[in-house]
């Protein structure tokens, strides 16, 4: 199969992108950016999804699958630019697999869609609506880019759609939003709260995305990997220290002294759980996660 | 936290829960709290307010299952006594979960620590998830209108919700009726404050003669009564519902009289030397010999 995978320079399309060479598919690439060292059999196209550029290479190349994993957080852009590649670049993307003859297209999405609060269940499944958006409007261009490519569903019924809601990956590449808030030796915890966080190792996560192709899933799954842990236990077992800070003082102590940067609504990600329940997405694909909880808070810790 | 009693400790090792290496299940319940906790209650199980619990028998060993009882005043000491009754006297031991007030969960500290043992917030897809994974629920379908309750109404119920009946069919969980005798004893409430509690999050706060909403010592019992099944899916309507809320309230509601005049009848007020006199048979559904 002809597979066209966007964002394929990051961390996870990297390690997906080997998997399926390695299956035997015929791979292109799109990124901004570079990946000096890509492996033979990969056709790298440096462009950017929004852009003509990425039109000509599905007009040209046709390909009959493509993995959407180029969104980006606000750990590493702002918020207009945030809002152009999530929402503006998905749009092209389903518009540009439609419109060339795609036969499936993969999402790759986040499980923060959900939100946490105090009043949401641990363990959501995927017929949940996105709660939270208003308090924490930084996720507003994901979970829009989420129920966009969700609508493909029935705008595109001739195509198959995977919506993916991936729990935070982690692992020795150090990548990703999760990594990023555990990058120092300090991490702010809120006083009394100790919510429990969830993760897939990296190799994990890719495995479950080439399931999701394999499988030509249609629908929207979440994709998680083993249980759960207290946020207290991820960092003592990463090696980090839990600098407790009161919820008041929280916006003048991050982003100083070594601790991450994080905007106004992340803090309830720090009082409240976001579990996923990946139950129809282990069944429908037969997905069995490599790395227990440990090993990967571990490969992370010693990469 | 307290410390630890080992024999509690003990107990919380036979639990038949999915611990990982860490000490913890899925949910995040964490041994280690388990152990704190369980030796908090016990000091008022078996110390403080001395809690005998009759019929541990009808509550099956695994499985789904779904504890209903009565509240009977103040705040929720009913629930941590069920709960604490069924780690520490039943063999093998269970771990009750009840589902916690919202507020609750943006408490700091009390969110944590209900978190870590087990106690989720109060919500439908909280119960139907603990129930299809086979665990032991305990649900107080007056809700906060039963903890709301004075002095002179301690041993009397009030209106049931319905959320149970549906919650019990659609699961296919047997009901396990449970009265607990006593708590209005310990906690004479004479007032709710409704504006005060509104001012720091809760319902409402109780006054006792002593102002605080704390228990003084009393002997109090719980009666575990045999599981009630119901034929169903819980799309049923809502008259046949509340036919069989009704037969559960009504269950109750008999095993409450038993307690109370097991109680008056063995002056369970105060500590009696052997406890020969109590009758600890629990009777049949309808028999008021």
């Amino acid at each position: 199969m002809r597979v066209l995978i966007t964002g394929v320079a990051g961390r996870i399309g990297r390690i997906v992108a080997r998997r399926l060479l390695f299956e035997g598919h015929e791979l292109l690439g799109i990124d901004r950016r570079p990946w000096p060292d890509a492996p033979k059999g990969l056709r790298m196209f440096n462009a950017d999804i929004r852009k003509r550029p990425a039109e000509n290479v599905f007009r040209t190349e046709k390909p009959d699958a493509v993995i959407h994993m180029a969104t980006v957080t606000y750990f590493t852009s702002r918020k207009a630019e945030r809002n152009r590649i999530n929402l503006g670049g998905t749009r092209r993307i389903f518009e540009f697999s439609a419109k060339y003859g795609v036969k499936q297209v993969v999402f790759v999405g986040r499980h923060t869609y959900y939100g946490a609060a105090a009043d949401s269940p641990l363990f959501h499944t995927e017929q949940e609506p996105p709660m939270a958006v208003t308090t924490f409007p930084e996720l507003a261009d994901l979970v829009a880019a989420d129920l966009y490519a969700g609508s493909a569903l029935w705008r595109f019924p001739k195509m198959k759609t995977a919506v993916l809601r991936a729990c935070y990956t982690l692992g020795p590449s150090r990548h990703g939003t999760l990594a990023s808030f555990l990058r120092g030796p300090l991490v702010p915890a809120i006083p009394g709260f100790d919510p429990l966080f969830q993760f897939i190792h990296e190799e994990d996560a890719a495995k479950g995305i080439c399931a999701a192709l394999d499988q030509k899933l249609n629908g929207v799954f979440n994709v998680a990997g083993p249980q759960p842990v207290p946020l207290s236990t991820l960092i003592e077992v990463t090696g980090r220290r839990r600098i407790p800070i009161p919820e008041g003082l929280l916006p003048r102590a991050l982003g100083r002294l070594g601790l991450p940067r994080l905007p106004a609504g992340a803090t309830a990600h720090m009082k409240y759980p976001v579990v996923i329940d990946d139950a129809l997405f282990r069944e429908a694909t037969g997905f069995e996660h490599d790395y227990d909880e440990s090993q990967t808070m571990e490969a992370f810790r010693w990469a | 936290m307290p410390l630890i009693d080992p024999e509690v400790a003990a107990k919380i090792e036979r639990l038949e829960l999915p611990f990982n290496r860490y000490g913890l299940d899925p949910y995040g319940i964490d041994k280690g709290y388990l152990r704190g906790f369980f030796s908090f209650l016990n000091f008022f199980y078996s110390k403080w307010l001395t809690v005998d619990a009759y019929g541990l028998e009808n509550v099956p060993d695994r499985g789904r299952t779904m504890i209903v009882g009565n509240h009977s005043g103040g705040i929720a000491l009913d629930g941590g006594m069920i709960i604490a009754s069924l780690m520490l006297d039943k063999s093998p031991p269970r771990l009750a979960q009840g589902m916690a007030e919202i507020f609750l969960n943006s408490t700091p500290f009390a969110s944590t620590i209900l978190s870590r043992v087990g106690q989720f917030t109060g919500l439908p897809e909280h119960a139907v998830r603990l129930l299809e994974d086979d665990r032991l629920l305990m649900v107080f379908p007056e809700g906060a209108r039963g903890t709301a309750k004075l002095y002179p109404q301690r041993n009397s119920l009030v209106r049931f919700g319905t959320g149970f009946i549906r919650l019990a069919l659609q699961t296919g969980t047997p009901i396990v009726p449970t009265a607990f005798i006593g708590g209005g004893e310990a906690i004479p409430t004479v007032a709710n404050l409704y504006r005060l509690g509104k001012l720091v999050g809760a319902p409402y706060v109780p006054v006792t003669p002593w102002i605080a909403p704390l228990p003084r010592p009393t002997r109090c019992q719980i009666y575990y009564g045999p599981p009630m099944t119901f034929e169903g899916d819980g799309s049923e309507e809502d008259a046949l519902i509340m036919e069989y809320v009704e037969q559960v309230k009504a269950r109750i509601g008999e095993l409450i009289e038993f307690g109370v005049e097991n109680r008056r009848r063995n002056d369970f007020g105060r500590p009696i030397p052997d406890g020969s006199d109590v009758q600890t048979s629990i009777p049949a559904a309808g028999d008021h010999s």
